[in-house]
């Protein structure tokens, strides 16, 4: 990286936390409403996770650039209105791109706008910090929030389907396999369950994440 | 400080960011318009496909295979709705007639007759699809629409050479509320239209979508399990599929078809 995009120690820290140590969904315990809608199967998990990145990251950009002329009064409807039209756009190329995806995945598309982690990060760090930072804490955090996705999506197709991108991986005793598959993990609470103990889990295994009280 | 706060800064800025976002989305929108009406018109004849058996709900399907389909096992026609004959091969381009456009075009459409199902226009032309093997034609497609809950729903019903029994049903295109009356669309609801019937013994469009559940197929031909919290939808679907069966829409050219008078 050259000396305009420092990569050091700290702009480090600034990617990797959010990922483990400051988890969205794990620590945090944001954005959770998609993470229930979304993670019945692997390929739409990876699919809303790439766009929360994407939608994210250029989102923190922007709001980083323009932080220093936007009018405090109405910033935040500055940064939705930016991060609306991100997910707008990324709605359109679905559309042009993965078209059978896209007509499961829109309505959720949609939500991303209204996701805290957006706005939580474009409002708590992209205002008070540099472009690349932003960009940096962005893409942490758009990971962060992908990589639970994908393993809650993982764990749910798995158990419920017995596949794994909707390719067979523990055949189903009604097509004459050996698996009797669990339906729970096709309905949104299974990954509340899963989210529980992904936190359990975390906080075990980081015990300093815990809270005194 | 003091610029950021005044009235007639923060007015300008905000007109700043409309103007910029609304000029990025468009561009988008236009820009990638092309490419999304061809796969909007791919997805519509993999559905075709998917009503007659021949691929699955799930399978990719390029546009090479849909060709060859085509070709071998899909013959694309023109219904008029009116006499319920079929316009003559060569008059028309069948497979590339765009009904909807049709429907809204004042020279090849006019006003529906009075109906349940919501149709304000209808097309004088609509698209059957005979899908044949060894050049016997097995079952008929036709082409239903009508208003759901928030919007129009398209779809395709496979039907098979009696003119009743359905062999396959999607609904490929509709508004209808995710996980709720979205679920039309649910490879395991449309399964379930599987063997039964579309009319009664009088050949009455009678084919209903119930609350709760139906018997089998054998011994409850006419009746469709409900969708839970989706009455309005499950509504919605009965009247056009009651609609399209009727002589206000295929029932002329069906009736033809189950006698045999065409092939």
């Amino acid at each position: 990286m050259s000396a305009a995009l420092p990569l050091g120690a700290q702009e480090r820290g600034i990617l990797s936390e959010p990922i483990f140590n400051n988890n969205p969904i794990g620590v945090q315990v944001l954005g959770i409403c998609s993470a229930l809608a979304v993670t019945t199967r692997l390929d739409k998990a990876i699919v809303l996770g790439l766009g929360v990145i994407a939608v994210l990251v250029l989102a923190s950009l922007a709001v980083s650039l323009v932080r220093n002329h936007t009018p405090p009064t109405i910033r935040i409807i500055v940064q939705l209105s930016i991060v609306a039209s991100l997910v707008i756009v990324f709605d359109q190329v679905l559309k042009a791109t993965l078209y059978e995806i896209s007509l499961e995945l829109s309505v959720f598309v949609g939500l991303i706008i209204t996701n805290c982690i957006v706005l939580g990060r474009t409002e708590g760090f992209a205002m008070q910090n540099g472009p690349w930072r932003s960009v940096l804490d962005a893409l942490g955090n758009g990971i962060g929030f992908a990589l639970v996705l994908v393993l809650v999506a993982l764990i749910r197709e798995l158990l419920g389907a017995g596949k794994v991108f909707g390719f067979t991986v523990l055949p189903l005793d009604k097509d004459g396999g050996w698996y009797v598959s669990n339906g729970l993990m096709l309905l949104a609470p299974s990954a509340l369950f899963i989210i529980g103990l992904l936190v359990w889990a975390l906080r075990t295994w980081k015990p300093q994440l815990q809270e005194k009280d | 400080m003091r610029r950021l706060e005044s009235t007639r800064y923060t007015v300008i800025f905000a007109t700043i960011v409309c103007v910029v976002c609304a000029l990025f989305v468009s561009v988008a929108a236009v820009s990638l318009q092309p490419r999304q009406a061809a796969n909007a018109r791919l997805y519509m004849e993999k559905n075709i496909l998917v009503a007659a058996g021949l691929v699955q709900p799930g399978q990719d399907v390029s546009v090479q295979q849909l060709d060859e389909f085509f070709a071998t096992r899909i013959k694309a026609r023109l219904v008029d709705f009116e006499t319920g004959e079929l316009v003559p091969e060569g008059q028309m381009d069948a497979r590339g007639y765009d009904q909807r456009k049709a429907r809204n075009d004042p020279g090849a459409s006019r006003v529906a007759p009075p109906n349940a199902a919501g149709i304000g226009r209808m097309p004088k032309y609509g698209v059957a699809y005979f899908v044949t093997k060894d050049d016997e034609v097995e079952q008929v497609i036709i082409a239903v629409e009508g208003l759901g809950m928030w919007g129009t729903i398209y779809g395709f019903l496979a039907l098979d050479r009696d003119a009743n029994t359905v062999r396959g049903l999607t609904y490929y295109e509709h508004k209808e509320t995710p996980g709720l009356g979205g679920e039309i669309s649910s490879p395991a609801w449309l399964q379930l239209w599987h063997g039964r019937k579309g009319y009664d013994d009088k050949w009455q469009p009678r084919i209903t979508v119930i609350k709760g559940p139906a018997g089998p197929p054998e011994s409850d031909p006419l009746r469709v399990d409900g969708l839970s919290g989706a009455t309005i939808t499950g509504n919605a679907v009965t009247r056009l599929m009651q609609f399209w069966l009727s002589d206000k829409g295929y029932g002329r050219f069906l009736e033809k078809f189950r006698e045999g008078a065409m092939t």
